[in-house]
């Protein structure tokens, strides 16, 4: 427990935390225990975002509800009922929200992610915490808004009539897929956003052009074979397709599509964490 | 039994000079991306390296309940110590080692955020401070009653007044219970009567034997909490040791000014001294010591009826002592000043001389004034925690039962032996 002077002193009744203080050797150095242990952090960061989105609305959470609606509703007007986009069989309105569940997610959780180390600059350079905490909190309480919005999913479903599926079962896993994604992009991001503030003016336009490389308004079998690997490198393409999939029935979800997202979210976390980490050190002084 | 809790080596924490500026664009690193080759012969050159160290060099040690003051400079690096050893910065050499849990107190309300009320925020700040949920549910109720804010707990922060806010803020830091504390001159904020709260809360956390590290301005502060000091100089420790001893020295190192001359037609100060009962220290006198303070000056034209005004200032510019001495006529040429005190009863502390010379016959103008000499008194006997009061008065004092009560109304003093002070 201790190197020196602990011969004198009575056993602790609680281990004594012993803190190291000297400049990182390694950047592939994680204490993930550490992260643990902040875990009541975590959940109070969490609170305060629930808390604090909707407040001084009218409609409060219901925004949750009408952003991903009103959108399925203009997306089936226009792209559906206007412009004839195919559906694979799906009715308009269901293959649209259930698209835009999960990329509703993903767009939300990635721009305030961004800018949740710029936002908490006080907070960084006045107490120590795990930084990895701060996007960490922002993405999973993205995650209250989707499970909001997926209740009138399961409303949608029933008036539809589109029977309770095995492929349900799938959901959770791809919404972990689209939260890793969503993290592994938001590590980049925001730790590139505390040095450079050029970021944030590229955010809306990054997310419109993932947008449209994701098949959140036309269906991914549109997409010429040849060009299907790479189109798939896109984890978010992946994670749609599987969403549509998983609750109609209809499309196709290919598993080797599926392995080349998950390792494509794998490069993209990894690199995420490790380029996070070495600015960890830095936040405090760039922020 | 002492046991070492914080042993630091060689810390030192360097910046980029650049990387000082609030942030970049991405333009700039672009641009000095160009510039690199540049610079890469001018490093050859021997050019200007744009570094600064905030810290260098920094070892020391703390013992277990050990309170241990900061002072130094602005941007001398307490902060930034206080900043590496709480892990919010790393260091860019040395290591440091801290057994316990540590808190740091670098601002009054952090995590604070103006939408949510004052309950929420209280559990948001607590647990961003670290403290565990459980503690806090223990602590809620004295929180609340420290902060003197309960009929608004469930107000949107934002609605608070800056004052409450701060109160709230400190109340939550106070109600922390780590074995180390790091401070960071958070006590001068709030009114008079919360900041003698505060002390009084610092105190009691000092004398409870939790660690302390303590960084602020207020010398008095730091000599009525800490029994040992550091001073920082430019990154680098200066003097190291028992609280009175460096304050001191620090103090006399930065407030002896040299008088500047004054630029008058009339009167010209050249140089100014003060000679204590062993007279040797500039700036520096002994309490309860003769002390002698003398002013050279320059006079270019005879003083007619003229008034010689002192001042005596303490920290806050609050005058202390005053006098205007009229003296007869005085011929051009050097002339001195000269006040003695055969007793100066001042605490230890920061004063300001200030003095200036009328002339009787043009009385409207002030011919000249003599610009703020300071000093910085060496105290020889001491109390601690006892630095509220302005003066130290010479006293005797006498405590008994009075048996004599029976007997007589009247207390004799006269038979006692009485006390007096060293």
């Amino acid at each position: 427990m201790s190197d020196s002077g602990a011969v004198l002193s009575p056993a602790p009744i609680a281990p004594v935390p012993v803190a190291e203080i000297a400049p990182r050797r390694s950047w592939l150095e994680f204490d993930w225990g550490e992260i643990w242990r902040y875990r009541e952090l975590l959940y109070f960061l969490v609170w305060r975002d629930l808390k604090v989105r909707y407040k001084q609305t009218v409609v409060g959470v219901g925004w949750a509800i009408l952003q991903p609606f009103m959108t399925m509703v203009v997306f089936t007007l226009f792209f559906g009922k206007l412009a004839k986009i195919p559906s694979n069989g799906i009715p308009y309105p269901i293959f649209y929200y259930a698209g835009l569940l999960p990329w509703m997610y993903f767009s939300n959780a990635v721009t305030s992610t961004t800018s949740v180390m710029v936002q908490n600059q006080r907070v960084i350079t006045k107490v120590y915490f795990p930084r990895l905490i701060l996007p960490l909190a922002s993405v999973v309480s993205g995650l209250v808004d989707f499970a909001i919005s997926f209740i009138v999913l399961i409303g949608m479903l029933v008036y539809y009539r589109v029977e309770p599926r095995v492929g349900l079962l799938l959901v959770p896993a791809l919404l972990l897929l689209a939260v890793a994604t969503a993290l592994g992009t938001g590590l980049w991001l925001s730790a590139l956003n505390a040095v450079y503030r050029d970021v944030r003016y590229v955010i809306p336009f990054l997310m419109q052009f993932w947008m449209f490389a994701s098949p959140v308004v036309y269906p991914s079998n549109l997409v010429p074979a040849r060009w299907r690997w790479l189109y798939d490198l896109n984890p978010m393409s992946g994670v749609i397709d599987g969403f549509r999939w998983g609750i109609t029935g209809h499309g196709e979800v290919n598993g080797f599509y599926l392995l080349i997202s998950c390792a494509a979210v794998l490069v993209l976390l990894l690199g995420g964490l490790v380029y996070f980490h070495r600015m960890e050190d830095i936040f405090a002084d760039v922020v | 039994m002492s046991e070492t809790v914080i042993r630091a080596s060689g810390l030192s924490k360097r910046y980029r000079l650049g990387s000082k500026v609030r942030y970049r664009a991405l333009r700039d690193t672009l641009t000095d991306a160009l510039r690199a080759p540049a610079r890469l012969w001018n490093r050859r050159e021997g050019g200007s390296k744009p570094f600064f160290w905030a810290l260098r060099d920094v070892s020391f040690e703390v013992q277990a309940g050990e309170v241990l003051g900061v002072v130094g400079r602005n941007g001398a690096g307490k902060t930034t110590l206080l900043k590496v050893l709480s892990r919010i910065t790393r260091p860019t050499g040395g290591r440091a080692q801290i057994r316990g849990r540590v808190g740091s107190l670098l601002e009054v309300g952090t995590g604070f955020h103006p939408e949510l009320t004052g309950r929420e925020n209280i559990q948001l700040s607590a647990a961003i401070l670290g403290m565990p949920r459980r503690e806090l549910v223990k602590r809620f109720d004295a929180i609340v009653d420290f902060s003197g804010v309960e009929s608004f707990l469930d107000t949107q922060l934002k609605h608070y007044s800056s004052g409450m806010q701060t109160r709230l803020g400190f109340a939550v830091a106070a109600h922390l219970d780590p074995d180390i504390l790091f401070i960071d001159e958070v006590l001068a904020v709030g009114d008079l009567e919360f900041q003698r709260k505060c002390l009084g809360k610092m105190g009691e956390v000092a004398r409870d034997g939790r660690t302390v590290i303590f960084v602020s301005h207020h010398m008095n502060q730091i000599r009525s909490l800490c029994s040992r000091c550091l001073w920082l100089d430019r990154g680098s420790i200066r003097e190291e040791g028992d609280t009175q001893t460096v304050v001191a020295a620090y103090e006399s190192a930065v407030l002896s000014g040299e008088a500047h001359v004054a630029d008058s037609k009339k009167v010209q100060l050249y140089q100014w001294e003060i000679t204590g009962s062993q007279g040797q220290e500039d700036h520096r006198i002994e309490q309860h010591a003769p002390a002698c303070f003398r002013f050279h000056a320059f006079l270019p034209k005879p003083i007619v009826r003229g008034v010689l005004g002192i001042h005596l200032d303490d920290e806050l510019g609050r005058v202390i002592w005053h006098l205007d001495w009229s003296f007869t006529n005085l011929e051009a040429g050097p002339c001195v000043f000269q006040v003695r005190f055969p007793n100066l009863p001042l605490r230890p502390g920061p004063y300001m001389w200030r003095g200036a010379i009328f002339d009787g016959g043009e009385w409207s103008e002030i011919q000249s004034l003599i610009p703020p000499l300071i000093m910085a008194t060496q105290p020889i006997a001491y109390t601690q925690a006892n630095f509220h009061s302005i003066l130290d008065l010479p006293f005797e004092i006498e405590v008994r039962s009075d048996n004599s009560l029976e007997t007589s109304n009247q207390p004799s003093h006269s038979s006692l032996p009485a006390m007096e002070r060293p």
